[in-house]
């Protein structure tokens, strides 16, 4: 299966990478990796694309790393529509102080606007 | 994100504090009693009501499913939240809550240097007899009386019957721009 994952820069990005990490490894996907630009984000792209790149060589995993510059949920559905990929992979959601699980508008952009199967990470 | 919500400018207020006795609109006497932090006790009396809860009346993940997880959920958040009960006889049958919107809640200085997020649950049996809108006012005014003022929610964009019941008593709509409504409100003396 050919995956694309989007990533911006919380932690919640780094834990759906190592995630899908361990899943492409286990299955032998193909993984491309794309990093969104989200200037508001803890980190930024470029801290982003270096996290995400040696958490790849950790790995020993091969996986082309892009970076999408523009609105981040429009910048991955396009880059998602032009390639041939078979899944999209973002974060999932992240827990309010009172554990009430919350969608932020990324999310819900991909998930409404995908033409590909969308898989959330918890 | 602590910080970035818009309040409105006009405090709500002021509501009911608890404790209180009312009869609901099925003529069931209903206490309502605020207890700050949950002990031992009280929050035995609370998983016993969400393992009584009906899944289908979820939120957003909450709460959760199973005695386990209902008690670890409510320990992990319990120490520092304010929490209001509603009791019929033995039985706790309702429970508002506000939890702090803070890294470290050992850290707070005063209750209104931080924001805090609510939630409320009425088991279903109880439902559609005006506890909730008893549970809420009761809650806020507790929290006005330990000097909390900024209360914010996330409510399911869909669920306008708990919408209207937050609007009627001062929520305003702060963002609507994902799967969830944030809505937030003010405490004081209006």
């Amino acid at each position: 299966m050919n995956v694309l994952v989007g990533l911006g820069g919380s932690d919640e990005s780094i834990k759906t990478l190592e995630q899908t990490i361990e899943r492409t490894q286990e299955i032998g996907d193909e993984l491309t990796v794309a990093v969104l630009e989200k200037p508001e984000s803890e980190r930024s792209q470029a801290e982003m694309y270096d996290t995400a790149a040696a958490l790849l060589d950790d790995a020993d995993l091969e996986a082309e790393i892009v970076r999408l510059e523009g609105d981040p949920g429009s910048s991955l559905v396009d880059y998602a529509e032009q390639g041939e990929y078979d899944q999209l992979v973002i974060g999932g959601g992240t827990l309010s102080p009172m554990g009430k699980i919350q969608l932020g508008p990324i999310t819900e952009f991909v998930l409404l606007n995908a033409p590909t199967t969308v898989k959330l990470v918890r | 994100m602590p910080g970035t919500r818009t309040y409105p400018t006009e405090p709500s207020g002021p509501f009911p504090s608890p404790p209180a006795t009312f009869e609901d609109r099925e003529g069931r006497l209903i206490e309502v009693e605020g207890v700050g932090a949950l002990s031992e006790k009280r929050l035995g009396d609370v998983v016993e009501m969400y393992v009584e809860f009906d899944p289908s009346d979820r939120a957003q993940g909450i709460p959760p499913t199973g005695e386990d997880r209902i008690r670890s959920w409510l320990e992990s958040i319990g120490e520092h939240s304010v929490n209001v009960l509603a009791s019929h006889g033995d039985d706790v049958i309702g429970h508002a809550m506000l939890v702090p919107d803070v890294e470290d809640p050992d850290a707070i200085g005063a209750n209104d240097d931080v924001e805090w997020e609510l939630a409320i649950f009425v088991v279903q049996a109880y439902q559609r007899a005006g506890i909730g809108t008893e549970l809420l006012e009761h809650l806020l005014g507790y929290a006005n009386g330990i000097d909390i003022e900024r209360v914010w929610l996330t409510v399911e964009r869909w669920n306008h019957p708990a919408i209207a019941l937050y609007e009627r008593v001062g929520f305003e709509t702060t963002g609507s721009e994902s799967f969830e409504q944030e809505m937030a409100i003010r405490l004081g003396e209006s």
